[in-house]
């Protein structure tokens, strides 16, 4: 039976993307897919977490935020005259702040027998660290954001290909995953939910705020592409053809290039990264996993270091997270942190898991297309549906013209529905764990 | 002598009457999360959005009585709109629960079920809100803005700073005063309240003793909506309602709930004050009452800010998890999740 469903579902998706570009265009359902092919790698990240281990990560939204500052920090050209204003005053800075972080952890591990004394001296320490951390930083960073602010007011990055910060986004998330990790597991699912919702937002905190590494709200604009632009396809000779012999839209068609270029990459990545999860998911890794998921006391009592296995599972699903979250930015050219939100990046990314079903990777895919495929087109659905309700009314009826307004937010009600009935009716999802 | 005096007005003025006003609203919403907690077992993910329910009732009903004429003079009219906020959102409460919540309990499924199902209500809730009355921001108060204007502090007290109270900020600190007893008195002495304490405590020895738990479930769903409501209407009074601003408070009430001690209502009251006052004193710009004190030579040139304002989400995470490695169990030994 599981057997039968998961091609028939993919073809299900197909259709519909392909109904999307019969009916309204092909531009808007390469749009939907490439955000979808994103959605399931982030999809993917949480299955690991929440379907292998059983972990409550609600901090997705930060692991993506993260991978969109590794695609600026990569991608975007140094600014050598903000580098000389404060660029060494900016790094002592960063390195005064990590050592004090590390005698921070030092003076606590070390003054375990004290007693009381322990929170003074310990206060006295975290007191210290911050004043010469803030004594030094501070003023490199005014230099920093008063250079040129209009126009950049920034470092910078690196001015590599964007597509290595594929990479080194997962990386930034897995270092993060692995400090929140250190601090909040082991403690229960609870508070490990409400500790990772708490650190996204001061993730997305943080990037509003500091400026000097990457604009906070002033937004950073232009990324460059992997994929050629449009411009340019529209200038070369064989797609002028091309259009010309088939009778296209050279405009239409030049971003249908770019789009599937784009859809191109990001299914290497989906196929290379699901490909991976399925490894590790059939290996004695990942039924160790399920066995801690499934008891964990049997599983500590056989000998497991339950605590590291969670950090272990953690930090990878936020890598597969933070890659994801890089191929979003890159996708969107630009870095707007104000853009991230929870519902949006970590409660619709639960929703997917839920539907497709957690613990089954291709089951965790179907759920991130369908669910950001009805998350699109929720709202003419739902006018379509208002206008079927209220075709008894008039035209200028207060309620029909409210309702009609309003259609966009039926997508919320939409996904509180899938959520609670999924849970309620299938709870194992649209295609079940496979149990071995 | 002077000088002190209006360097604690300045204090009072950005400090204790705004974190009064803010704590209040916090333990309203902490409160309501602790009950949930203490007899259902699990952190409810919706409350903030019930919150805004019952906010959104009260929005409604001011438009209606403002329409009609109807007002309070110089109290807000909200004052009024609230009974029927407290009325719907505890009806949105027991149907949520009758609809949702109730299946998990029958089947005795694992509390990060619960926290799953809860964000489905959640979803549900905030697109009903968002669907009823928009994403904007409502201003709701009318009457009288201010309680004491700073102006007329300066006269009264012939002092250089003025300190101002918001008609909002008295009425939110008059109501959860008024709401935390009731419930206090409710929990203590009451045979109700003493049941519902005996089935937190423990859920086996409680049915033995012929307590019917479906009725206990049911009487913290209506304490929890009347909390809500209020909490919501008082902040939305306060601040502004937005829709999307009761998903971002929800972390600080979780950490109350927390710091605390989840699961213990005096817990979840003192530690909505530590959050709103830790907030309010690390962010709060110390040059001004410094200059009054200090000798001029060693006046500040700084703003003597330990934290930008922009951070204070982030300090209540950062007590969060301090309370968490120290003291699990929160300030008053709740239970520990």
């Amino acid at each position: 039976m599981t057997l039968n469903r998961t091609p028939l579902l993919f073809a299900v998706v197909a259709v519909m993307f392909a109904a999307v570009g019969i009916f309204q265009s092909w531009n808007l359902a390469f749009t939907v897919l490439n955000l979808g092919l994103i959605s399931a790698i982030m999809t993917l990240g949480v299955n690991i977490q929440w379907g292998y281990a059983g972990l409550v990560n609600f901090g997705v939204m930060g692991f993506i935020a993260l991978g969109g500052l590794a695609g600026v920090l990569v991608s975007m050209p140094p600014v050598p005259g903000a580098w000389a204003a404060g660029g060494t005053g900016v790094l002592a800075g960063l390195a005064a702040g990590v050592a004090g972080i590390v005698a921070s952890v030092i003076t606590w591990k070390k003054t375990a027998h004290m007693g009381g004394k322990r929170y003074t001296i310990m206060a006295a320490v975290v007191l210290v660290s911050v004043v010469v951390f803030r004594m030094i930083i501070d003023p490199a960073v005014a230099a920093i954001e008063s250079f040129e602010s209009a126009k950049s007011g920034y470092l910078g990055g690196l001015g590599l290909p964007i597509m290595i910060s594929w990479v080194v986004g997962g990386v930034l998330a897995a270092a993060v995953a692995w400090v929140i990790g250190k601090v909040s597991l082991g403690l229960r699912s609870d508070y490990l939910a409400i500790a990772t919702l708490g650190i996204s937002e001061i993730i997305i905190y943080a990037m509003k705020n500091e400026d000097w590494l990457s604009r906070g709200v002033k937004n950073v604009a232009g990324l460059p592409r992997p994929v050629p632009y449009e411009i340019d396809l529209q200038q070369s000779p064989w797609l002028i053809e091309f259009t010309q012999n088939w009778g296209l839209s050279i405009v239409d068609t030049s971003s249908v290039i770019v789009k599937v270029s784009y859809a191109a990459l990001f299914t290497v990545v989906l196929l290379i990264i699901y490909r991976l999860s399925e490894i590790a998911l059939r290996s004695p890794w990942g039924r160790m996993m399920n066995a801690i998921r499934d008891n964990e006391v049997s599983a500590e009592a056989m000998g497991k270091d339950v605590k590291a296995k969670h950090l272990q599972v953690f930090i990878i699903g936020s890598a597969v997270i933070g890659v994801a979250g890089a191929m979003l930015t890159t996708l969107d050219g630009q870095y707007t942190p104000a853009s991230y939100q929870p519902l949006r990046f970590t409660f619709l990314i639960w929703v997917m898991v839920i539907l497709g079903g957690s613990g089954n990777n291709a089951g965790s895919i179907i759920g991130g297309f369908l669910v950001w495929f009805f998350w699109v087109e929720a709202e003419p659905i739902g006018l379509a549906l208002i206008e079927l309700l209220t075709f008894a009314m008039a035209d200028d009826n207060w309620l029909k013209l409210h309702l009609i307004k309003s259609a966009a937010h039926t997508r919320y009600i939409a996904m509180g529905l899938v959520l609670i009935l999924v849970l309620r009716f299938a709870p194992k999802g649209l295609i079940p764990e496979v149990k071995r | 002598m002077t000088d002190i005096l209006n360097a604690l007005v300045i204090f009072a003025n950005f400090v204790l009457v705004p974190g009064l006003a803010y704590g209040s609203q916090l333990a309203l919403g902490a409160l309501g999360v602790t009950m949930v907690y203490s007899v259902l077992r699990f952190s409810n993910f919706a409350h903030g959005e019930l919150m805004s329910f019952g906010a959104m009732t009260a929005i409604l009903t001011t438009w209606a009585l403002q329409s009609q004429g109807i007002g309070l003079g110089p109290l807000p009219t909200a004052l009024l709109a609230l009974p029927v906020a407290i009325v719907v959102t505890i009806a949105v409460a027991l149907i949520a629960d009758r609809a949702v919540f109730k299946y998990y309990r029958k089947t005795r499924a694992e509390s990060v079920i619960y926290l799953i199902v809860s964000l489905g209500v959640m979803f549900f809730l905030g697109g009903l809100i968002r669907f009823i009355i928009g994403p904007n921001d409502r201003v709701f108060t009318d009457g009288q803005r201010f309680i004491m204007k700073a102006r007329s502090f300066k006269q009264m007290t012939g002092l250089n700073e003025g300190l101002a109270i918001k008609m909002s900020q008295g009425i939110t600190v008059v109501t959860a005063f008024i709401m935390v007893a009731f419930v206090f008195w409710f929990l203590n002495k009451t045979r109700t309240g003493k049941s519902m304490r005996a089935y937190s405590d423990n859920e086996d020895l409680a049915l033995l003793s012929g307590i019917n738990p479906e009725r206990v479930v049911m009487i913290t769903w209506i304490i929890t909506g009347a909390l809500a409501a209020v909490a919501g209407t008082l902040y939305g009074l306060d601040k502004s309602y937005k829709p999307f601003t009761y998903l971002s408070i929800l972390l600080p009430i979780f950490a109350s709930a927390i710091v605390g001690g989840v699961g213990n209502p005096i817990g979840a009251i003192v530690g909505g004050f530590v959050i709103a006052f830790s907030e309010l004193t690390v962010t709060f710009a110390y040059k001004k009452m410094l200059t009054y004190v200090l000798p001029e030579t060693l006046a500040p040139e700084g703003l003597v800010q330990a934290l930008s304002t922009e951070y204070k989400i982030a300090l209540s995470f950062v007590i969060l998890t301090i309370v968490l490695l120290i003291k699990p169990t929160g300030l008053f030994s709740g239970k520990t999740i």
